[in-house]
């Protein structure tokens, strides 16, 4: 089967970000880059399922020049072939980049299966490209999904609720945005690593889009560093223990 | 007009439904416009008069049998309709799953951007929107200028508050579907098995370290009392053998995301901490009031562990709590 | 461990909690400092520095005697604590070029005392089955390696000082100012509270120049990048138990280490490029991903790296299930020279510096450090070397500190040659005579910064010239000649024949002024201080065990007027000690950027320096060691008779804005002389060697007494001085060993061609076994060096008692050859002209 996986390039950040002096960047110069969680359980579910099933998995990127380096990451888990969409530095609305996936994907030769998508991104959390997307191309689409099985033109998709989760079935070619926790994303092998740094990624640039969400500035909230609330220094703590077990209703 | 996308179960709304009623109404308010709703399936008459509380004047419900289970496409479909029959401004639906999914529906149909994860919304010509980006460790300051402004309120950020009012007027409502918009529809709703829970998906996670002295038999017998959880353990721990390589936590071991983590005698590496960032809350034990991880918890016991274990097992059988 | 006040006053504030900071309050602890606040930014255990991300290995051989010790007493501290794995380490070699070089180093571990072989490609295999034999040629094996963990040895450290309640802790505490007054530390101030205190330590890693800043002084050190990535799980280490079953690999050169941990593989590099960081630019704890110091890994600088990894340890890298778990750019401390920045800060009193320290060193230095701060002087040498005022005056600025950086970081594993010279942020320092040296062709070496002609190209028909006396003394050798030229042996020759002028020398010169300083200089110096106007005298200055701190000339230039003339690269060591140990009315000034040294010796000196001096300059005018002011042509000078090198004549130091005149005019003057420039390889090494004049940081050191070292001439002064108790009872009692000069007797035992050493080799018996005294101290070459004079190459090196005699045959191990020597020189005295006769200018 042919399998698309959309990954975003996003700085990996720490507990507290610093901002540009414009404030409408994260300033990232001592910051590397990475593809977030929900995105690398996509990359993974790919691999997997065409280990399975046998394919390929395309590994598809919008950003700027630099976000090679995160396809090439997808490369060393495990995708076999990689395309950027330069978008340049500028930041992409959703609309806008719902709309060039799409025409990459139609402009393609590969008739795609199934496209993966994280639930949403890590930076934005705009929640709908994958959906998105899959209205442009007409196709059938979950979100939020931390299980997923494919059985000939049928995947079963489960998304998780308190107690349990929803099943949906729905028929390929299809849209499936996926949470962490979907599976567990492998460490690149070193070899793999290295072959990934000398895998060509294909190129093109989309057209721009119009957004209706203007990005006026950035904001780092108060964060809250209190120290832990000490329960007690000694084992009778344990009641105030359990009152916060009951409070988080895990126990 | 504002509209609100509404859910709820057997008992009443949900929530963020709540939530995103409540602010919803302040947007409704500051644009001068009444407040409407919409929700889904026979039993949403149920909650016209909880939503009369929240200041919702109509209630849309949207019943037809094919509706009765969530069908995202069809949800969207009909928001879309309902949206353009009454003229509204804004939709605003709660930032769920299903919230999120079907608006997101909703927004590619009428072409216009969603804006999610919302906080607050100052109305003026155009909508200036607080919203979250990183999971709430950025705020973004926005403005969405679309024809129909469509957003989903973050979770768990609003503040409810009621207005008492009566109970919404209940308007049916029957959309118009197209072909396809029940491709995907919910099949059925799993139970979940408790059984033995992975690392990566136990709710609660207790773990130890060197600070066990190699004794891990307190904190497995906790672990037994408490359902959906998982022990684990430090790196310094699997080096010394007193545990096996799976259970460790952190940077080159597994990485853990439960509701609440309670790390017993591990002094909280960097290294430790990468693993567990993505649990919600920290409860540590420790005996080192200066150890970095009780920095970095959100409650501690400054205690020995080989103690504290075993009382708060014995206090949760007391409780009546037990696996 | 610490109450929740901060504290208001304190008597040692250590700031900085890694395995350096963690170490010292240890050791402070147990020398009896009881008041002690440690403060850290980051929390505890693991604070966020270099410390958190090291691999923790220890490979104890290194070409020093110094690091090699407190690599191995640094291992047994951690030992103690139950944190040492005794997991063995093999350096492997992929070309012959590292086969020699690993030879080099089992002669180094031999002569300061580790256990170590070197191994067959078979023998690596069968210690590590997942080397990949096909591309290497061999391994040294270094028995006494290992791993360590200092997280928790830090714990354990900052444990024992608190059960002492000598110790309060400050975790997740700011430092932002240092308050000095009157040149003092006074106060730490802190996001916590001001805390006074009598001394303040700095022991904070890569942040050490922030804070240092803070008081207007400089640790001259930047972050730089190490690669290391982790991989796993590795399904061959599942079964292991511990976190270390197989020796630490390096895999010299590719620059890189490969270390089982646990289930994972850590492989290491200093191959990349150099990734320099700016202090200021390292992130809070609060914006870093893992910690402010593992920033994440620069892939494309990686890239050789993996290729190497993939070559060397393949069936590890390609387990099926085994992935990059972990990749980071770990941010360390690199310094100009490579070496540590230790001890009082030169301008500030009570402020330290212990930083730019490896994990494998850390606990032994915190350990010296805490002696030298308690009782005034370490008892392994980290003055010479790792002084953090051998910078002063010319080392502080970003630009050096960044391009020797970077040029050394190749070094790390590098196979550096003994003379190797930097090549960076040259020249930084230049004297008067710079741009005519230049035009004689010198080969500058560096000296405290100063560029000093090694030899002077321009002088090579001196080899033809006497070629019979240096035919026998050629080195073949690539290795022995590196950084050499016969051309010395031939401007030796010349300056004992005829005359030589020798400079810049690049001396630390400084003036101690007021009505109170004989009274330091006599409480500082061996020798007496009651000395007239005018004259001169050398003085070994020592610590109070009687250890060297320096050996210096001091001329007295009025009733309170005294000028210390010392060598160039002890120049900030020997101030900071001086300026350290003032009392009462006496100020410390610097002179060595305005004066210009320029030596005239030989035969002919007289001669030539009477005809153009205003004033008489005769053997006859000029006592030795007295020192004069002279007119040459115009330029005020002070002479003094003085020689490093054996022979009758003058240092003659000038105003630098005339040195230039004064070169010309002794140089056109002396042609009639046959006067040659003469290079500091003669001045420094063939000159001193023939004449056993020892050298400050290789045979003067910490470690032995001046009896030991022959220079107790100046018998027990009444005064009181530093030392003085050790100093008597070393004279009173037998030495356990004694300064010898040594000739090789045969370069070529087995035939091949004639080696020539080049220092640091150990002295064995006939049975080929390392001499030791019997205060465990192993004999090693200190300084070696051809004596065209006599015909020898000539090795300096304390021996057992029993052995130092004239004429006993030994050994000297070099490459792992034998080679034998004779005691030529039992104690002091030269080879050449043992009387002194033409010293001091008696008929001959």
């Amino acid at each position: 089967m042919e399998i698309l996986t959309a990954i975003k390039r996003v700085p990996e950040t720490g507990a507290k970000v610093s901002l540009t002096d414009d404030k409408l960047d994260i300033d990232t110069t001592s910051l590397g880059f990475t593809f977030s969680p929900h995105e690398e359980c996509a990359v993974e579910e790919g691999v997997q399922l065409v280990e399975e099933h046998g394919g390929n998995v395309t590994v598809l990127t919008l950003g700027e020049e630099d976000a090679t380096e995160q396809v090439r990451s997808a490369i060393a888990m495990g995708a076999d072939d990689g395309i950027l969409l330069d978008g340049g530095d500028a930041e992409w609305g959703p609309a806008g980049t719902a709309k060039a996936i799409a025409e990459a994907v139609e402009g393609s030769d590969t008739d795609f299966d199934l496209l993966l998508f994280g639930n949403e991104s890590a930076d934005t959390a705009n929640h709908q490209v994958g959906v998105r997307v899959a209205e442009e191309l007409g196709l059938p689409c979950v979100t939020g999904i931390k299980d997923l099985d494919v059985d000939g033109g049928t995947a079963v998709a489960k998304r998780e609720i308190p107690g349990g989760s929803e099943v949906y079935e729905i028929d390929l070619p299809a849209v499936v945005t996926v949470k962490e926790g979907l599976n567990e994303p492998r460490y690149p092998s070193m070899r793999a690593k290295m072959q990934a740094r000398k895998a060509s990624v294909e190129q093109t640039e989309p057209e721009p889009h119009d957004e209706g969400l203007e990005l006026v500035e950035l904001e780092v909230p108060e964060t809250d560093d209190s120290p832990a609330e000490i329960l007690g220094e000694s084992p009778e703590a344990a009641e105030d223990v359990v009152d916060v077990l009951e409070e988080l209703e895990v126990v | 007009m504002v509209l609100a996308l509404l859910e709820y179960d057997d008992d009443g709304l949900d929530d963020v439904s709540l939530q995103a009623l409540t602010l919803a109404r302040d947007v409704a308010e500051q644009a001068g416009e009444s407040l409407e709703a919409i929700a889904f399936g026979a039993g949403a008459e149920a909650v016209a008069e909880e939503a009369g509380d929240h200041g919702v004047e109509t209630l849309h419900v949207a019943a037809a049998d094919a509706l009765d289970d969530y069908a995202p496409e069809a949800y969207g479909r009909a928001v879309v309709q309902c949206a353009e029959e009454i003229g509204t401004e804004a939709v605003i639906a709660p930032g769920t799953d299903r919230g999120a999914e079907t608006l997101s529906h909703a927004a590619s149909k009428l072409d216009v951007t969603m804006a999610a994860e919302v906080t607050d919304v100052e109305v003026g010509d155009s909508y200036e929107l607080t919203r979250q980006r990183w999971g709430g460790t950025l705020i973004e300051h926005s403005r969405l200028t679309a024809e129909t402004n469509l957003l989903t309120v973050a979770a768990n950020e609003v503040s409810v508050t009621e207005t008492g009012g009566d109970a919404a007027e209940v308007s049916s409502f029957s959309p118009e579907l197209e072909d396809g918009d029940l491709r995907v529809q919910l099949t059925e709703v799993e139970e979940s098995d408790v059984e033995g829970v992975p690392l990566g998906e136990a709710r609660v996670v207790v773990s130890g370290g060197r600070g066990t002295g190699g004794d891990f038999s307190e904190l497995e017998a906790l672990v037994e009392r408490v359902p959906n959880a998982a022990l684990g353990s430090s790196r310094a721990a699997v080096n010394e053998g007193w545990r096996p390589h799976d259970d460790q936590i952190g940077q080159t071991g597994a990485k853990i995301a439960p509701e609440i983590y309670v790390p017993a005698g591990i002094s909280g590496a960097v290294q430790h901490m990468v693993g567990c960032k993505g649990a919600e809350t920290i409860l540590a034990i420790n005996t080192d009031p200066e150890a970095a991880i009780i920095q970095k918890a959100d409650w501690a016991v400054i205690a020995d562990l080989h103690e504290v274990a075993p009382a708060i097992a014995e206090e949760l059988e007391a409780r009546g709590h037990s696996e | 461990m610490s109450s929740n006040e901060f504290p208001s006053t304190a008597g040692t504030v250590v700031i900085g909690a890694g395995i350096v900071g963690s170490s010292l309050v240890g050791e402070l602890a147990e020398r009896g400092r009881d008041d002690i606040l440690l403060i850290d930014k980051g929390p505890l255990s693991d604070p966020g520095g270099s410390t958190g991300h090291a691999s923790n290995f220890i490979f104890p051989v290194e070409h020093s005697k110094d690091m090699t010790q407190l690599t191995s007493d640094s291992r047994d501290i951690y030992r103690e604590f139950d944190t040492f794995n005794n997991s063995g380490g093999i350096e492997v070699a992929r070309t012959d070029e590292r086969m020699e070089e690993l030879k080099r180093r089992v002669v180094s571990a031999k002569a300061f005392g580790e256990d170590a072989e070197l191994l067959t490609p078979e023998e690596v295999e069968e210690l590590v089955p997942y080397v990949n034999t096909d591309i290497i040629k061999g391994g040294f094996h270094s028995k006494g390696a290992g791993t360590c963990d200092p997280l928790r040895a830090g714990e354990l450290y900052r444990q024992q000082a608190d059960e002492k309640d000598a110790l309060r802790t400050a975790p997740n505490t700011e430092v932002q100012d240092l308050h000095v007054e009157d040149g003092e530390i006074t106060a730490v101030e802190t996001d916590k509270g001001t805390v006074e205190a009598d001394e303040v330590v700095i022991a904070a890693g890569l942040w050490s120049p922030e804070i240092a800043d803070m008081a207007g002084v400089d640790i001259p050190l930047t972050p730089a990048v190490h690669q290391m990535v982790s991989v796993g799980p590795i399904e061959r280490f599942e079964d292991g138990e511990g976190e270390i079953n197989y020796p630490v690999i390096r895999d010299m050169d590719t620059q890189m280490y490969e270390r089982q941990h646990g289930n994972d593989i850590e492989v290491g590099s200093y191959e990349h490029r150099p990734i320099l960081w700016d202090v200021e630019d390292v992130p809070s704890i609060e914006e870093s991903p893992l910690s402010p110091t593992q920033p994440p890994l620069t892939e494309d600088a990686f890239e050789p790296s993996m290729e190497h990894a993939l070559e060397i340890i393949p069936d590890v890298l390609d387990d099926p299930d085994a992935g990059i778990r972990h990749s980071i750019d770990g941010l360390l401390s690199v310094t100009p020279d490579g070496h540590p920045l230790l001890g009082p800060i030169p301008e500030v009193d009570g402020l330290w510096s212990c930083a730019a320290i490896w994990i494998k060193e850390a606990p032994a230095i915190a350990r010296e450090v805490s002696k030298w701060m308690t009782k005034g002087h370490p008892d392994i040498d980290i003055v010479a070397h790792d002084h953090v005022a051998r910078f002063d005056e010319y080392g502080e600025t970003n630009e050096f500190v960044k391009s020797r950086a970077h040029e050394g970081y190749q070094k790390i594993y590098g196979i550096v040659h003994p003379r190797e010279q930097w090549q960076s942020t040259r020249p930084l320092r230049t004297s008067a005579f710079y741009n005519r040296q230049e035009d004689l062709d010198a080969e500058f070496f560096e000296a405290g910064g100063w560029e000093r002609p090694r030899w002077f190209e321009s002088n090579a028909d001196l080899v033809d010239k006497y070629e019979d006396q240096i035919s026998d003394l050629q080195r073949p050798n690539e290795w022995d000649s590196r950084w050499w030229s016969d051309i010395i042996l031939g401007e030796h020759l010349h300056l004992r024949n005829n005359v030589g002028m020798v400079g810049d020398t690049g001396f630390g010169i400084f003036d101690i002024i007021g009505s109170d300083a004989e009274e330091n200089m006599e409480r500082l110096c061996v020798a007496s201080m009651d000395i007239d106007v005018d004259d001169a005298v050398y003085t070994p200055i020592l610590a109070p065990n009687a250890g060297f701190v320096a050996d210096l000339t001091v001329a007295r230039l009025g009733k309170n007027h005294y000028r210390v003339i010392t060598g160039g690269a002890h120049a900030g060591q020997d101030k900071t000690w001086f300026g350290n140990h003032l009392e009462g009315d006496a100020e410390l000034i610097g002179r060595s950027s305005e004066l210009c040294t320029l030596g005239v010796w030989g035969p002919n000196a007289e001669g030539l320096m009477d005809s153009i001096s205003e004033e008489p300059m005769t053997a006859d005018s000029f006592d030795f060691a007295e020192m004069k002011d002279v007119t040459i042509n115009g330029v005020s000078a002070k002479a003094l008779r003085i020689s490093y090198v054996g022979e009758f004549g003058w240092e003659i130091y000038a105003p630098m804005d005339r040195g230039q005149r004064l070169w010309d005019t002794i140089y056109e003057a002396g042609q009639e002389f046959d006067i040659r420039p003469v290079g500091t390889g003669v001045y420094g090494e063939t000159g001193r060697m023939e004449k056993g004049y020892r050298l400050m940081g290789a045979e003067l050191e910490i470690d032995y007494n001046p009896a030991e070292a022959g220079l107790t001439f100046h018998g027990v002064k009444d005064a009181d001085f530093i030392g003085k108790e050790a100093y008597a009872a070393a004279i009173d009692e037998e030495n356990a060993a004694t300064l010898c000069t040594l000739s090789v007797t045969d370069h070529a035992p087995d035939g091949g061609e004639p080696r020539f050493m080049t220092g640091g080799e150990p002295i064995l018996d006939q049975d080929g076994d390392v001499l030791i005294d019997e205060e465990g101290r192993r004999s090693y070459v200190t300084s070696a060096g051809t004596g065209p004079s006599v015909g020898k190459h000539l090795l300096l090196s304390y021996l057992p008692q029993e052995y130092a005699e004239e004429g006993q045959e030994l050994q000297v191990e070099y490459f792992g050859q034998q080679y034998p020597v004779e005691v030529e020189v039992a104690g002091n005295g030269g080879v050449f002209d043992p009387d002194n006769d033409r010293l001091f200018r008696n008929e001959y």
